[in-house]
């Protein structure tokens, strides 16, 4: 399989010795390397999230959705992106300005600090570090900070009600989402992304760890679901009731960086479960099954990982297109009357099943 | 009849009695209140609907004509006319809000187009117009001067107030109530809200996320329908009906027809008979699937609305075919209908009859199993039969409920009572059975459809009528079923070629009345299910 840590360290080694540059400057331009390239992931993948929304959803809807600009109406994002970079900014009246142009910020900075433990490939990671998918869910709860905040300084009784139910959902769910994780790093026996990914060459943790796994699967999936704020859980932003909940008063490109990080944190938490779940970059592989694993090294690891983001993507947004929207009292019940107990079951259970490796 | 004629002139010897197409009891105003308390509690007249009030102004004096049923005794009904007391300036009358609670709205409008104060009743602020409006426009001697109700360029004047008027010695005296506290957090839901299915505005308070009270505040499209139509013939006043709840334009549009041709003495054709009715039920069909849809967007299953407007839109194909029209037809006219079918009629509602069994699976399979709509829906939104009825919530509203008032069953017109089809009740009165009385009038009004599709008879679809139409001086009343409720149109002919008055009671205006009873206490989320699960249309309440 081919690694990518040849690439990033053939950069490396240029620079530091071919270039003769000293150790800091190295380090400098390879973060600005990184910086940019990340930029223009982040940008590609929220554009490509559109466009697949958009179509999933019409298919569901028994129509074709975008057609007219460029084959397959491929070309209608980037029109989108266009016109969004050219709207006007609208200045509000009694507004707290600082923290309402802080807000979008935030949002987009949890979303990009993600990015940087993702496995995206095999030695394709930016940083791989003993704690990095506890890294991962410290930044990703930034983003609620940047919800509450856009909410609190629209002056907009609307706003208001969205970022409030934005806070009580995203505090709640966030416990399911780091309890399932926690079970899965019992299993792992690490913190490391590096680390995780490679326990599961020999098999994926979904079937390694059978039942309490396939439990914290299903609890992150919907978890997950209400922490991107996605229907059936969009009670921030509910449409038909807050018009457009925290962000109604946003408007440009401040809007569209809320609706940048949305479309981010699917990828983001699709990310999470794939590698918490489906082994990351790493291909599957069955014990004893040589020739079927050899065959499957084959498919380049960016592929794999890709690829299992947009699947795990697909069922989100499955989930989006059909479910209606759950109410507020009953969402939170969800969470601490269903899904919190069953997750410190499920998280006993898993200790039990690696105590007495009874796991595969 | 006699009984209740009795029962009356015991009960206000000053009663004087006039049989009309409905009997007509005409009452001092000192004696309205306590008469109007017997009709409601006496178990022999218990009527318990109040259907309109209608205000008047016969020029010499002002007044209210009240249209009543009782639920209880065969749907009977009853016409009580009350001269209001006090100057031309300042008329009243008693309100029977404490009797009827639609009354509290409907007193309200008749304040708002008459000047009528009535006395006691808790919330007597104009209805329709802004809260400046110069004069009472359905007087007679009202001045149309547009200098006197300039358009604004400024926002209207808004009110935390309204006002209560009471009786003092026999001098009318003002009282200031609040409508909200001043520490109360009031959201403004509306006029522009995707959820409010038109500008109607909900001004919510909230407590947290729960509702505490809301006040409805309507009129933005209020179009003066019935000032407009004292000044056109009675085939000029038609296409309104139209206008007003735009999914029973074809319900509605026949129920004016009838109720001229009722009064002109016209005979019209079995074939158009069968045609209105053909096309009142595809118009029924069309607006539920419409309901299904708009109501799903508004709990968040934007699918579920592409799924019912596939069928909606082969509807719309069939009448464009015969209409010429998507929307607002225009077809049924005084005499039958205004041309004849298209040829490919009968083959295209059996095309539609085929699909629609599948249709109905398909939405409960999506929708109506689903857990998340069950949560939503079910025990949300509780309206009792004895609400339903106080409230005047008619239609597919009001069976969810328990209150058997479909029309067509219990005061047939037309064809229907040759027909065989079922008045879809329901017990539980919450949200889930506001759906699935839609859901399962649908299925019904199928039957209707495949019972005539064969049958439709040979014949001229348009009657000769005069060219010009005069009504013989008198009053009429008719109720026609709409697909939202009963609309009641109250026509006043002097003898001309225009009405003298014409009242259009929509089934809409106490759907929104009833809004604030059975929010109260449920979440903002609830505010749009009830509201979308009620179906109103904002031209009809406003007209």
């Amino acid at each position: 399989m081919f690694d990518f840590s040849v690439v990033t360290t053939w950069i490396n080694q240029f620079l530091l010795d071919t270039c003769g540059m000293p150790q800091w400057l190295t380090t400098t331009i390879e973060c600005v390397l990184i910086g940019v390239c990340l930029l223009l992931a982040y940008a590609l993948l929220a554009l490509f999230y559109i466009i697949y929304e958009r179509k999933i959803c019409a298919y569901i809807q028994c129509r074709v959705g975008p057609v007219r600009v460029g084959p397959w109406g491929l070309l209608q994002v980037f029109a989108d992106m266009f016109k969004i970079l050219i709207k006007e900014l609208i200045h509000l009246q009694n507004i707290d300005k600082f923290l309402f142009a802080l807000a979008p910020y935030l949002v987009i900075i949890a979303s990009m600090l993600a990015f940087a433990v993702l496995p995206w490939g095999n030695g394709l990671q930016i940083i791989d570090f003993n704690i990095g998918i506890f890294f991962l869910i410290a930044v990703s709860s930034i983003g609620v900070l940047g919800i509450l905040l856009a909410g609190w300084s629209s002056s907009n009784k609307f706003t208001l009600i969205g970022a409030m139910r934005s806070g009580a959902q995203m505090v709640s769910y966030e416990l399911s989402i780091g309890l399932s994780i926690l079970t899965m790093v019992c299993l792992a026996g690490t913190m490391s992304v590096g680390g995780i990914v490679s326990e599961q060459a020999d098999l994926w943790f979904i079937f390694k760890g059978h039942i309490p796994a396939v439990i914290a699967f299903i609890v992150y999936l919907i978890a997950a679901t209400a922490e991107t704020n996605r229907g059936p859980f969009d009670l921030p932003e509910a449409e038909s009731e807050l018009t457009a909940g925290y962000h109604t008063e946003y408007s440009g490109i401040h809007f569209g960086f809320f609706y940048l990080a949305e479309y981010l944190n699917l990828f983001i938490v699709s990310g999470v479960a794939s590698l918490m779940f489906l082994g990351g970059w790493m291909p599957l592989h069955i014990p004893g099954w040589e020739g079927f694993n050899h065959v499957m090294d084959y498919i380049p690891s960016i592929v794999w990982f890709l690829g299992k983001c947009f699947l795990l993507s697909y069922v989100i947004i499955w989930f989006k297109w059909t479910f209606p929207r759950i109410r507020i009292d009953n969402m939170l019940a969800l969470e601490w009357k269903y899904l919190l107990p069953i997750n410190l079951v499920n998280l006993v259970l898993m200790v039990l099943v690696i105590a007495f490796n009874l796991h595969f | 009849m006699a009984t209740i004629q009795d029962k009356i002139a015991a009960l206000c010897p000053e009663a004087q009695f006039e049989q009309a197409d409905v009997l007509q009891v005409t009452v001092p105003e000192a004696k309205w209140h306590d008469l109007a308390v017997a009709l409601r509690h006496d178990a022999d007249l218990a009527f318990d609907y109040l259907i309109t009030i209608v205000g008047m102004d016969w020029q010499e004096s002002m007044g209210c004509i009240y249209y009543m049923m009782s639920t209880s005794r065969g749907n009977e009904t009853l016409a009580v006319k009350v001269i209001a007391a006090g100057t031309r300036k300042s008329p009243y009358l008693p309100s029977v809000f404490d009797v009827w609670a639609v009354a509290t709205l409907y007193e309200r409008e008749v304040y708002d187009f008459f000047g009528i104060i009535f006395v006691n009743n808790p919330d007597m602020r104009r209805l329709f117009l802004s809260i400046d409006w110069v004069g009472y426009p359905l007087r007679k001697d009202y001045d149309t001067d547009p200098k006197l109700n300039p358009i604004s360029t400024e926002s209207e004047r808004q009110s935390d107030f309204t006002d209560t008027w009471t009786l003092e010695k026999g001098k009318l005296v003002k009282n200031e109530v609040r409508v909200f506290q001043p520490e109360d957090f009031v959201v403004n839901i509306g006029p522009q809200h995707p959820s409010t299915h038109g500008v109607l505005r909900f001004r919510t308070c909230i407590d947290g996320e729960t509702i505490k009270k809301i006040d409805v505040y309507m009129g933005y499209i209020h179009r003066g329908i019935e000032k407009l139509m004292e000044g056109l013939t009675y085939p000029q006043c038609l296409p309104f009906l139209d206008r007003m709840d735009y999914f029973s334009a074809q319900n509605y549009h026949s129920g004016m027809c009838r109720l001229v041709e009722r009064a002109a003495g016209i005979k019209i054709s079995r074939r158009a008979e069968v045609i209105r009715v053909m096309m009142d039920e595809l118009s029924r069909i069309a607006s539920h699937c419409l309901f299904m849809g708009t109501f799903c967007m508004d709990l968040g299953a934007t699918s579920m609305l592409f799924y019912t407007l596939r069928v909606r839109e082969q509807i719309l194909d069939i009448m464009e075919k015969t209409c010429g029209a998507r929307m607002t037809f225009n077809y049924p006219c005084i005499g039958g209908v205004m041309q004849d079918l298209h040829p490919d009629f009968q083959k295209d509602v059996k095309a539609l009859l085929e699909i629609i069994p599948a249709n109905i699976k398909e939405y409960q399979k999506l929708f109506t199993g689903n857990v998340i709509a069950k949560e939503r829906m079910v025990g949300v939104g509780l309206l009792s039969k004895e609400d339903a009825i106080s409230y005047g919530v008619t239609g597919p509203s009001g069976r969810a409920s328990g209150w058997s008032c479909d029309l067509r069953k219990i005061r047939p017109y037309s064809i229907y009572p040759e027909l065989d089809f079922e008045e879809v009740l329901a017990t539980e009165g919450d949200s889930m059975a506001r759906f699935n009385v839609r859901l399962h009038e649908i299925e019904q009004s199928a039957k209707i459809l495949e019972q005539l599709v064969d049958n439709i008879p040979e014949g001229e679809y348009c009657v000769k009528v005069p060219k010009v139409i005069k009504l013989p001086a008198g009053h009429w009343f008719e109720m026609t079923e709409g697909c939202r409720g009963v609309l009641g149109i109250y026509l006043e002919s002097d003898g001309g070629t225009t009405p003298y008055r014409v009242k259009l009671a929509p089934p809409c205006l106490p759907l929104a009345g009833v809004v604030d009873h059975i929010t109260e206490g449920m979440k903002i989320a609830d505010l749009i299910t009830i509201g979308g699960s009620l179906d109103y249309i904002i031209p009809d309440m406003d007209r």
